[in-house]
């Protein structure tokens, strides 16, 4: 149960090993928390699992394949096997290249799969679950790309642009059942995702992400920027003529 | 009369009719933070609540009276919350007995209950501080009043209930031989044990509804702990106001109220005639108009100072009524209000008297935290009972009422661990943040309470979200520790 301060008693990290993931249970992290960290099996999930335990978490360790459909349903079983989760986290995604992205049909479906499909599947079966305990908070990572696609990264934009609106509509659905869905818009993350791409203003570190998620969950909100001003700066964008639009250097 | 014409009091079974399912309402505790939905199912018979009980899924069930407790005891996010406040009949009354015991359903407030007795000449024997709570919640909460240090709490004085059990019987328990174990499991275990559906408590016999008051204001904490170190044996009722917001040399200044039941003959000849008359004026019910922050730094400072300085330097043998003495909130319904839509919340703890230098400190953090208080209560516990999750212990009792704001989990936090480490613990009716670790800490005894659980209630039918959140029933995890 999340408390009257705020604080989970558990969570779920889809993408456990993600840098915003590790932040956001960072910041959680205090004794008794459950945490599932659902990822591949690998050093990395191993390692994160290790530092959550040392400052003082439960730690459940679960595999997890995002294009693995049919290994969901087990994923979210395991997960909940210790009880209620109160915050289940969708932070796993894939970037791409974004020019190879619309030349190659394969990667072009990976990052359909992995930004779109995967989460709506997840959402659903995750929906069910809070639905059932009448508590809950689903947070979905989605993106300022979502909001208005760009030509600089549009395959990327247009699975997030489907992800956000899936979830946003996930979160009116089950509010009169008790649980809800934050659905959180960061713009440029300076995290493992993005390395060796160039910073752009306004960019942010995951502890950032970390904390609009933590107020976003304390203030009952739905969906949050970040950084904040850049609701501003998108829904002037969002307007802004076509023709002008294309010539803008982003 | 043939056997036919008795019909076995047998609850009816609906099983056969389709299920309706009950809509979900939003229930939250008197915090009024925390809350989630749950199913209400109206309870008026017996017959009712096995049948919820029944239909219950894996969410399970938790008695429901007035909503009085702070946290999330009596909600269960996805389950069933029964609502007992229907359950309110007063069944008889032995008023020859010695003591007098009045045997009542359930769901029947300690107002109705007072007001009901009164005549009789008799008393409940523990109020907490307000009497719209029910007798279940009193028993299931062991709530305790201005005179615990001489009268024990509620549970003290319960002679006999009759538990709604998870196997849907229902079974009499009294503190005597073979049901004792579940008895004092039940006093203080927050509705887990079953639904007390019925209880039968001793009373008190009294002359008057009135006191006689002695008050005595004091100049900061060290001058106020001195005072009502002193003498409070001699007064049935002691409890004192502090301010929690002054610093400096005059911090925890406060008045201390200390009183008996008054004799008959103590009455003036106008208020003789009526000697048991019930004064409970109404002042209204607080409109849901305020914002958040309407406690802040000014108006706590101007509320504390008023507060303060309108007590009585010094004033013995002032008569006064029940409102007056007891429950001066109760005059103004839905009070809680007053903190707005962000709610707050309530830390009530107690440490031993040998850790008063510990209960210093933890005012010392409240007063600097900038966390304001207005209410904030002192009061000195006498011996604790057998029952295993029961808060009161010998001790100094502290309480105070803190707007939900910014910062207050590190507050709340290294008040706990104060706590803890002098021996202390915090009360589970006020609580609604504590962490499950923290709790097993502060009660020790939680086993014994487990134990009783696993025997009478396998399946953690009776659940809330107070118990998923202290792991009360809990279920078994492979998590790396």
């Amino acid at each position: 149960m999340i408390n009257a301060l705020g604080e989970p008693q558990s969570l779920l990290l889809l993408g456990g090993t993600s840098d915003i993931a590790l932040a956001i249970a960072r910041r959680y992290a205090r004794p008794g928390l459950r945490v599932a960290l659902a990822a591949r099996p690998s050093e990395r999930r191993s390692a994160a699992a290790t530092e959550l335990v040392d400052l003082g978490c439960e730690v459940t360790e679960v595999d997890f394949e995002a294009r693995d459909h049919a290994s969901h349903a087990t994923t979210v079983e395991q997960a909940f096997a210790g009880g209620d989760i109160d915050i289940a986290v969708i932070a796993f995604g894939l970037l791409g290249d974004p020019e190879q992205a619309w030349h190659d049909p394969d990667l072009a479906l990976e990052l359909a799969e992995v930004n779109y499909t995967a989460p709506v599947h997840l959402g659903v079966l995750l929906g069910q679950r809070m639905l059932a305990q009448a508590h809950g908070w689903i947070v979905a990572l989605s993106s300022v790309a979502g909001e208005r696609v760009r030509r600089s990264n549009f395959v990327y934009g247009s699975t997030k642009a489907g992800l956000d609106g899936f979830f946003l509509g996930l979160g009116e659905a089950l509010r009169e059942y008790g649980a809800r869905v934050l659905v959180v818009r960061p713009g440029f993350v300076k995290s493992k995702m993005t390395s060796g791409l160039e910073e752009v203003p306004l960019a942010v570190t995951p502890d950032e992400v970390a904390e609009a998620v933590i107020d976003g969950i304390k203030g009952k909100r739905e969906l949050v920027w970040v950084p904040g001003p850049l609701r501003v700066v998108m829904s002037g964008l969002r307007h802004v003529p076509r023709p002008l639009f294309r010539k803008l250097p982003i | 009369m043939s056997d036919e014409a008795v019909p076995a009091i047998k609850p009816s079974l609906p099983e056969e009719q389709p299920m309706i399912p009950q809509p979900l309402v939003e229930l939250h505790g008197w915090g009024r933070a925390a809350g989630t939905m749950s199913h209400l199912a109206q309870i008026d018979s017996v017959a009712d609540a096995v049948s919820a009980l029944r239909k219950s899924d894996s969410r399970g069930v938790v008695p429901r009276g007035l909503g009085r407790s702070y946290g999330d005891a009596a909600q269960n996010a996805g389950g069933t919350a029964l609502d007992l406040t229907k359950m309110n009949r007063i069944l008889s009354l032995d008023a020859s007995g010695d003591p007098a015991t009045v045997t009542v359903q359930a769901g029947v407030s300690l107002d109705s209950l007072m007001r009901a007795l009164l005549p009789f000449g008799l008393w409940v024997p523990v109020l907490p501080g307000t009497r719209q709570v029910t007798v279940g919640g009193a028993i299931a909460a062991d709530v305790h009043g201005k005179n615990h240090h001489t009268q024990g709490s509620f549970g003290n004085h319960v002679r006999s209930l009759d538990l709604l059990m998870a196997d849907g019987e229902m079974r009499t328990v009294t503190p005597d031989r073979d049901t004792r174990t579940l008895f004092w499991a039940t006093v203080g275990g927050m509705g887990l044990t079953g639904a007390i559906l019925r209880a039968t408590v001793a009373l008190q016999p009294t002359e008057t509804a009135y006191f006689t008051v002695d008050t005595h204001r004091a100049a900061n904490i060290d001058d106020l702990m001195q005072q009502m170190s002193q003498g409070d044996e001699n007064y049935t009722y002691s409890v004192a106001w502090f301010d929690a917001v002054t610093r400096g040399r005059h911090m925890g200044r406060g008045v201390l109220t200390r009183g008996n039941k008054a004799q008959l003959a103590a009455l003036p000849t106008k208020l003789r005639r009526h000697p048991l008359k019930f004064v409970a004026p109404s002042l209204g019910t607080l409109p849901e108009i305020f914002p958040n922050r309407m406690i802040n730094k000014a108006t706590a400072k101007a509320f504390s100072t008023a507060w303060y300085l309108k007590a009585p330097k010094n004033r013995t043998g002032e008569l006064q009524n029940i409102t007056q003495f007891f429950h001066p909130l109760d005059m103004v319904a839905e009070w809680n209000r007053v903190y707005g839509p962000n709610g707050f919340l309530q830390y009530q703890f107690v440490v031993p008297f040998e850790a008063a230098e510990v209960f210093r400190r933890c005012l010392e953090m409240i007063v600097s935290s900038g966390h304001l208080s207005c209410l904030n209560v002192l009061k000195r516990f006498g011996p604790g009972n057998p029952s295993p999750l029961s808060f009161p212990m010998p001790g100094w009792t502290l309480t105070v009422d803190l707007p939900i704001e910014h910062g207050l989990d590190r507050l709340c936090d290294a008040l706990d661990n104060e706590v803890v480490g002098a021996g202390g613990r915090v009360y589970l009716a006020k609580d609604s943040r504590l962490s499950a670790a923290m709790f097993r800490r502060m009660y020790p005894r939680l086993d014994e309470f487990l134990e009783v659980r696993r025997e009478v209630d396998p399946a953690g039918i009776f659940n809330s979200d107070l118990a998923r959140r202290l792991e009360l029933s809990k279920p078994t995890t492979g998590g790396r520790t």
